[in-house]
């Protein structure tokens, strides 16, 4: 990598140590900075570029304005300016032209940038591929190196293959009554390095989604309705199937074709008469229903008769042997769902992993 | 004056902490871009032999792409290939964990020029020596493992393996039950138990590790029905833990019809000590490359072992050796799989495991495994001292540990794979785990019997000196190998049926037409 962008949202992970459990938005911010708290974006940030510079004194460094990039190149100490979703966006569009954008921040930063990147698609213009440097308070996307300074090491390497990283945010007002609800947004085109980036998409061997939605679709039977949630995984199984699936919603298909697509809780609940569930866990937490898929409701799920959980053995090996969730809001449901459950992860290879509820 | 100052008066300085090493580097084609045509090694003198006439149906229809190379440039080549290379007769081969990396006794290597002379097809009547070699060699492995019966027919692990499977099947089919379709493995077993089964047409179920480090029983208790061929399992399973509850698996397969298959590729730190057949396990192997000595040959002709209940012994593969009163004969059981590899099986390999065994004897076989545990816990107290190492599951291991760099990859961005490269920068390696790694930023270091007390001070040393490179320059560290073969290795080819060539001939089609 020749030229590199640098984005550092100087507000993210600022309301952790202040005990809020996340930094999006002006009020949590002004209430962390009343708590004293420090920003640590801009040193987790500045960790990264001097890894980078060490190794790839020839890269060229370019950084949005002032605190968010500039004034940490020019050595000046990181400051806690209150930016905006909007200032990050406004960033991710001026430094469209570099070979790989660095991002320092959490999964809400991650969420602005690939607003940015959608924008952009939107204009005909091709955003860069991203990476970001952990300094949120929630960094539960796949699109993050491990550590500030595995991100300016990633960046001093030359790429030629990109892969596509979750990205995946808490809802933060849940999260601070204790209730982990990650969500997918939609992927990042990331560069292709194993096992350096976090979590979930480190080292899936080619073709493992791919073995996953093969198997589903040998499973099949016909006149039976097959529930789709959302995801890559899932999204894959319609592929296979030739069918238009969608990436973040729920789809119906029977007998090899798309019935409905993105339907909601009301649409699926006409249509879930007898048919299989098919979902994959939802961000790092190992969620598998009532996170991003609540359309899938306790009512659709007492009219289903089969539930498939799909998950590579990689994503099941990076809950670090936590245990897949279920959270539908029914108590009965969550508890005729827990136990230990079969997850299908190759073609005819499954792993035996419990399932609890919240 | 102390060392330092005195050395600094003359003109050669002290020897660093760590041993210097460098290896050669050559830029060596592959043998087949050496060949050159009507270039030849030998001249093979006419044989005295009456000319065997082939039929056509078995004639070449051209002659085979073979190199065309001068002795000295097969010698030179492999001679500079071996330069490039670490194993055990030169390092402090440790790090090859679960591989069981030991002395290979070279008295044991000048049995094979006799070994040599042997024809696959000789008639047992002239055989009978190497015969009762096989025949004591298989008592004493059913012997050790408990079992009723042993072949020495198999190639080793996979091959093996595979043996199990078949005889799985087999079993089952001649039972009525050949519906059963599943067979349930762990993720901490060497994988090839899942690869076999899933070769031979099972469905696979893999069990995940509980929060102990140990295979999940509630899981097993998920799993088995009445489709449940087999359990395949390791014990201890590559992080090093014995499942105190094996038994208890065992039985619980056992309940619903399936058979308890025991992968004994992690017997060094066990012998003499628990047996298969305590478990109540009804077939399992040993690779005699590992536990018993003999070469590994790198994929190559290495030998297993079979071993099963009474109630297997028809399906063995075979011939086996019996001794019928008056000499050893050959004989195939009544529903035998058939044969694994061509002739008696590996019989250079089936010679030198006799002999390593009948020179330990039965205590010494105890000696083997009190050893390598206790060079096993020696090493693991060394390397848990290095800041940044951990060993997962805070527990009590037998033969190898499943080590963790996980803080330190953490702190530094460098990982387990690049550590390993520097490494062998000092003339070792290690190897890092199977996929997925369940233990983050893995490595595992499995120290046998063979190793002393100062290699294994020498290799910790290592670990820690590259450490803390990692910690003071994380680049240095990645930029390895600086002294070592270059094999800075991508591996993502290995996952793309395009690009992957196993033989010279896919070579060329895939990269050169």
């Amino acid at each position: 990598m020749t030229r590199v962008g640098l984005v550092v949202n100087p507000v993210a992970g600022i309301g952790g140590p202040a005990g809020l459990k996340g930094s999006d938005g002006p009020e949590v911010q002004r209430a962390a900075l009343a708590r004293g708290a420090t920003p640590r974006a801009g040193e987790r940030a500045a960790l990264a570029v001097r890894t980078l510079r060490a190794a790839r004194p020839d890269v060229e460094i370019v950084a949005a304005p002032g605190p968010m990039g500039e004034d940490l190149l020019a050595g000046e100490a990181p400051s806690a300016a209150l930016t905006t979703a909007a200032d990050t966006r406004a960033a991710v569009h001026a430094l469209r032209d570099v070979g790989l954008l660095l991002f320092a921040g959490g999964d809400g930063t991650a969420r602005d940038v690939l607003d940015a990147v959608r924008e952009l698609a939107e204009l005909g213009c091709q955003a860069p591929p991203v990476l970001g440097i952990p300094a949120g308070v929630k960094v539960y996307s796949g699109c993050f190196a491990l550590s500030p300074a595995a991100a300016g090491l990633l960046a001093a390497e030359d790429h030629d293959e990109y892969a596509e990283a979750d990205v995946v945010d808490l809802d933060e007002e849940l999260y601070r009554q204790g209730r982990v609800s990650p969500r997918l947004y939609g992927t990042l085109r990331v560069p292709a390095a194993r096992h350096r980036l976090s979590g979930r998409k480190a080292s899936t061997p080619p073709g493992s989604v791919e073995a996953i939605a093969r198997e589903v679709v040998a499973r099949m039977e016909p006149g039976t309705p097959y529930v789709l949630g959302p995801g890559a995984t899932t999204q894959q199984v319609g592929r296979q199937l030739g069918l238009a699936t969608t990436l973040l919603g729920v789809d119906v298909v029977e007998n090899g074709s798309l019935v409905a697509a993105d339907v909601t809780e009301r649409d699926l609940y006409e249509l879930a008469q007898d048919a299989v569930v098919v979902l994959s866990a939802i961000g790092g937490q190992g969620f598998v229903l009532g996170r991003g898929n609540q359309q899938i409701s306790p009512r659709v799920l007492g009219r289903t008769k089969d539930l498939l959980v799909l998950a590579t053995q990689q994503k099941l090996a990076a809950l670090n042997g936590r245990p897949l969730l279920v959270d539908t809001g029914e108590e009965e449901t969550d508890s005729r769902l827990s136990g230990h459950v079969r997850v299908i992860t190759g073609y005819r290879e499954s792993v035996i992993y419990r399932m609890e509820c919240t | 004056m102390n060392s330092a100052e005195s050395f600094a008066e003359l003109p050669v300085k002290p020897k660093p902490a760590i041993r210097r090493f460098h290896q050669a580097r050559w830029d060596e084609p592959i043998i087949f871009e050496l060949s050159q045509p009507g270039r030849r090694g030998i001249a093979v003198p006419e044989p005295g032999a009456p000319k065997v006439e082939l039929p056509d149906s078995v004639r070449r229809a051209s002659k085979p792409a073979l190199p065309e190379l001068s002795q000295l440039h097969v010698l030179r080549h492999y001679l500079r290939l071996s330069q490039e290379n670490l194993g055990v007769d030169l390092n402090i081969d440790v790090g090859q964990g679960t591989c069981t990396m030991k002395y290979s006794p070279k008295v044991n290597d000048t049995f094979m020029a006799d070994i040599a002379d042997l024809h696959p097809e000789q008639p047992v009547e002239s055989a009978q020596g190497v015969l009762e070699i096989y025949h004591t060699l298989e008592r004493m492995l059913a012997e050790i493992s408990g079992m009723a019966r042993v072949s020495l027919q198999p190639g080793s692990g996979s091959a093996a393996i595979y043996a199990n499977i078949a005889m799985i099947r087999a079993y089952h089919e001649a039972n009525g039950e050949g519906h059963r379709d599943q067979v349930i493995t762990t993720m901490f077993s060497h994988p090839s138990n899942a690869a076999c089964a899933k070769t031979a047409g099972y469905e696979i179920i893999t069990l995940m590790p509980d929060a102990e480090g140990l295979p999940d029983i509630e899981a097993l208790r998920a799993a088995v029905g009445p489709r449940t061929a087999a359990l395949m399992i390791t014990n201890p399973e590559d992080t090093g833990i014995f499942n105190p509850r094996i038994a208890e698996f065992v039985e619980l397969v056992h309940s619903v019809g399936g058979l308890a298959c025991y992968d004994q590729a992690n017997a060094n730190g066990i012998l003499g000590i628990t047996r298969a057949a305590d478990a109540g396990f009804d077939l399992g192997h040993f690779n005699l490359h590992k536990t018993f000595s003999t070469p590994h040959a790198c994929g190559g002709p290495a030998a297993g072992a079979c071993g099963v209940s009474e109630k297997l012994i028809p399906f063995l593969p075979g011939p086996v050796v019996d001794f019928d009163g008056s000499g050893y004969v050959l004989t195939t059981p009544e529903k035998s799989i058939g044969k694994i590899r061509p002739g008696l099986g590996v019989t250079p390999n089936i010679v030198r495991a006799y002999a390593w065994i009948m020179s330990l004897g039965a205590e010494g076989l105890r000696t083997v495994a009190e050893t390598a545990v206790l060079n096993n816990n020696y090493l693991m107290h060394k390397i848990l001292q290095i800041p940044g190492a951990s060993a997962p599951w805070d527990k009590r291991r037998v033969e190898q540990v499943r080590y963790s760099w996980q803080e330190l990859s953490e702190e530094t961005g460098v990982h387990s794979e690049e550590i390993g490269v520097r490494a062998a920068d000092f003339g070792v390696h290690y190897w890092t785990s199977h996929h997925p790694y369940v233990v983050p930023e893995p490595f595992t270091l499995e120290p046998t019997e063979s190793y002393s007390k100062e290699d294994l001070d020498e290799y910790a040393a290592i670990l820690a000196h590259v450490a803390d490179e990692a910690r003071r320059d994380p680049a240095f560290v990645k930029g390895a190998p600086y002294n070592s073969t270059v094999h800075k290795i991508d591996m993502t080819p290995l996952d793309d049926p395009k690009q992957w060539a196993p033989t010279w001939r896919a070579y060329v089609r895939k990269h050169l037409s």
